[in-house]
């Protein structure tokens, strides 16, 4: 983790300003903020780790929880929201039995809400694995999350 | 190209040469690559298109441009052959082989992927006759469509960079400045300050070095014009900043972009080696002496951070709070360093002024607020996408002749500008003409312009409740009135659509929007209670039937309304039997059903199935 975490700050050169982007970069590698990973990050930006702490917790992109193998994001900007996205994001949490921000027990799936994707057109819009799936409504997203239960259900098998 | 251009003459020449290379009657197949577009899986389309044009060997032979958004996201995928400028719209994927071989090789119409204007049945052929984009001035936005957003090529061919040339070649920084005051471009970013004083004050300011910023921290909801600019015409975007910086005396700039954003980080980055390479970036820019480079940083997701001194936080690397503005960002911002911070859009105005003169520039627009805008149309909206237009717009312009009305017959109750610091604006004001003062006025803002439509579905205590939420997850939490206040207020909106509200809540509310106008730190904080006051201003009923009646006169809020079926519309399809998660809706099949509200949570999945409009919500 140290090695990757370095490699990751070098490409900064090492300045403190890129901290921002330098956790962005650590979190894509390692799918969240391991505790380890932030000490490192501290080390070798010589920031202190209350700051570099200060800083996770403040940005809302940051993850300091696993996140799960299926990512879904229910986006909530306006045009989403005056066309029922609350009604659906109620859907998905009722489904995975987990409040939006929180991944499951089994680490399969990650429910996030997230401000404005800019594809208004196509609102409400549900992010499923980085793939957009648009104008949803409450059935089509519980059609989703039944075909995505039986991926994983075949994917155990294939264990 | 990469051999670095060295003076004002060698990049006319350069322009020259790329435009004679293009013929202008040679056919080309343009298509919208834009993140709407893309949502829509237009990639593949893209993928489809040139593996049809190499199955027939034409590759080369026949032009094929991706290019940023067009604005009409409504109708993505979609597909402009020039020289013509047929207009397809809503393309299959499969539909590419088809395009090629009627259209472009045989000039052939494809009726079925025509646009149809929804309101009047009229069908149109060509791009710019479709009423939503003829009724637009597409002054900034409209190269998008004419330049792929990786090729500098494209920009030089359509005379990029020319401004920048003139910049450095004719004028003094000063003259450059008093161009951009004459011309009255004001923040495009929502605050509606004058640019050109702006940068005249960073000028001036005793400090070195001096920054030049492009805020691409797009955080309203419902708002992407900036990313769609970005995304589709860097160039435009560099070639503002850089003349900006000459003017200023600036040798460093930094873009600050949501990292929400790929497609705008990628493609500015391309921009930025591109120019690089050919000498209008980085040291003696054309020969000039002139010396500037920028550097991009990503944002990390922070509404706030769209605020210039929490910006700049976040730009040293720490959690991006904003500080009391005692002194001005002018005199001590980035580093505590004179710093110019302009939003992407009105970076992207600055080449035109500069190449037509602020004359030209200040005859469009209206008399406190020049040039045109873009518009994030949104919401419940036929047409769904980028607008722009002279300032001084009505709104009724704006949402029925080019977003063209609201969809499904129902009515238009209000229109919500400037995002989660603006307000809602009801119909009696739909003939208000768009500008930065007429929207103050009352009562809302223009902010970055989001526009978003409503209906009579939506419910306005509701929509307060879910910008004050926004902003009570949004606040820094550094002051007290933001912080505490915001939240309160969020507290007494839930109770309210929770049939929970008390007499006089409304009047707490307002009491509490003054104090919180008066006491917060940031623009955050004091535009935080606009959504709430407006909507008491506008649609105080609304609010009353919540308090007093506990009832929900738009059939939103949960806590108020009932599901029942309409036996007289009822055809007992039983599809809301099927698609009710707890069982509540039900009977027998061809028989009126009904809805037990006992199991009933409320949920919405049967009206939404319903085809015959049965399910009554009240």
């Amino acid at each position: 983790m140290e090695e990757k975490v370095i490699e990751i700050v070098q490409r900064y050169s090492g300045d403190k300003s890129y901290l921002v982007p330098i956790l962005q970069d650590v979190q894509r590698e390692f799918n969240y903020l391991p505790k380890d990973a932030l000490f490192s990050v501290s080390a070798h930006l010589s920031v202190p780790i209350s700051r570099v702490y200060e800083v996770v917790t403040f940005y809302k992109a940051f993850s300091l929880k696993p996140k799960g193998r299926n990512q879904l994001s229910l986006c909530m900007g306006t045009a989403c929201h005056v066309r029922g996205a609350e009604l659906i994001a109620r859907n998905v949490e009722d489904f995975l039995g987990i409040k939006e921000g929180d991944t499951t027990a089994d680490l399969e799936y990650s429910f996030e809400t997230v401000g404005c994707l800019g594809a208004c057109a196509l609102g409400p819009v549900l992010v499923v694995n980085g793939e957009y799936h648009g104008h949803m409504n409450i059935a089509k997203s519980t059609k989703i999350l039944k075909k995505l239960g039986k991926k994983v259900a075949t994917d155990d098998e294939q264990d | 190209m990469t051999s670095k251009i060295k003076s004002f003459d060698e990049l006319k020449s350069v322009q020259e040469r790329l435009k004679a290379g293009r013929d202008p009657k040679k056919p080309c197949i343009t298509i919208c690559v834009g993140t709407g577009c893309l949502a829509y899986g237009t990639r593949k389309l893209v993928d489809n298109f040139r593996e049809e044009l190499a199955k027939r060997d034409l590759t080369g032979k026949i032009d094929f441009r991706t290019s940023g958004c067009h604005g009409f996201c409504e109708r993505g995928p979609m597909v402009v052959i020039s020289p013509e400028k047929i207009f397809y719209q809503r393309v299959g994927l499969a539909d590419a082989g088809e395009i090629i071989d009627k259209t472009v090789l045989n000039g052939e119409i494809i009726d079925r992927l025509l646009y149809v204007d929804p309101q009047t049945g009229e069908k149109y052929v060509h791009e710019d006759d479709v009423p939503f984009y003829k009724k637009q001035t597409r002054l900034v936005f409209g190269q998008n469509s004419k330049v792929d957003p990786e090729s500098m090529d494209d920009y030089l061919a359509i005379g990029g960079y020319s401004a920048l040339g003139k910049a450095l070649t004719g004028m003094k920084p000063e003259e450059i400045i008093q161009e951009v005051i004459k011309a009255n471009l004001r923040g495009r970013g929502g605050g509606g300050f004058p640019a050109g004083l702006k940068w005249d004050e960073t000028r001036k300011a005793k400090g070195e070095p001096k920054y030049v910023i492009c805020n691409a921290d797009e955080g309203d909801p419902g708002a992407y014009m900036d990313r769609s600019l970005l995304e589709g015409n860097p160039h435009l975007v560099l070639e503002g900043m850089i003349i900006g910086a000459y003017a200023i005396g600036s040798s460093q700039g930094y873009i600050y972009v949501r990292n929400e954003y790929p497609l705008a980080v990628k493609n500015i980055h391309i921009a930025m080696r591109q120019a690089r390479e050919a000498g209008l970036l980085g040291e003696n820019i054309l020969g000039s002496g002139f010396n500037f480079d920028l550097k991009i940083n990503r944002g990390g997701g922070a509404f706030v951070c769209g605020e210039s001194s929490a910006l700049f936080a976040s730009l040293e690397g720490r959690a991006g709070e904003p500080r009391a503005k005692y002194i001005h960002a002018t005199h001590k911002g980035l580093y505590d360093k004179p710093t110019n911070l302009n939003n992407v859009e009105t970076w992207g105005n600055v080449p035109f002024i500069i190449e037509k003169g602020a004359d030209w520039y200040a005859g469009i627009g209206t008399e406190g607020s020049k040039g045109t805008k873009i518009f994030s149309l949104v919401g419940k909206i036929n047409n769904t996408g980028l607008v722009e237009v002279p300032m001084g717009t009505t709104l009724r312009k704006i949402v029925f002749e080019i977003g063209g009305g609201i969809p499904g017959g129902k009515k238009f109750k209000a229109i919500q500008t400037g995002g989660p610091s603006g307000g809602c604006i009801p119909e009696a004001h739909i003939d208000l003409p768009v500008d930065f003062d007429e929207l103050t006025k009352i009562g809302s803002m223009m902010g970055s312009g989001g526009m978003i439509v409503m209906d009579e579905n939506n419910c306005m205590v509701d929509v307060a409740k879910y910008f004050t939420n926004f902003l009570v997850n949004e606040s820094c939490g550094k002051c007290v009135p933001c912080r505490e206040g915001i939240r309160r207020m969020r507290d007494i909106l839930v109770d309210i659509a929770d049939g929970k509200g008390r007499e006089g809540d409304v009047e707490l509310l307002q009491k509490m929007a003054q104090g919180i106008i008066d006491g917060a730190l940031c623009a955050l904080g004091n535009s935080a209670p606009n959504p709430v006051m407006s909507t008491i201003r506008y649609f105080r009923d609304e609010y009353e039937a919540h308090i007093k009646e506990k009832r929900c006169p738009a059939g939103v809020c949960r806590a108020l309304i009932t599901y029942s079926i309409d036996p007289e519309k009822c055809t007992g399809c039983t599809l809301c039997a099927k698609v009710c998660p707890t069982k509540a809706a039900g009977g027998v099949k061809k028989k009126a059903h009904t809805i037990d509200p006992a199991k009933c949570t409320k949920c919405g999945a049967c009206r939404e199935s319903c085809k015959f409009d049965s399910i009554i919500v009240r």
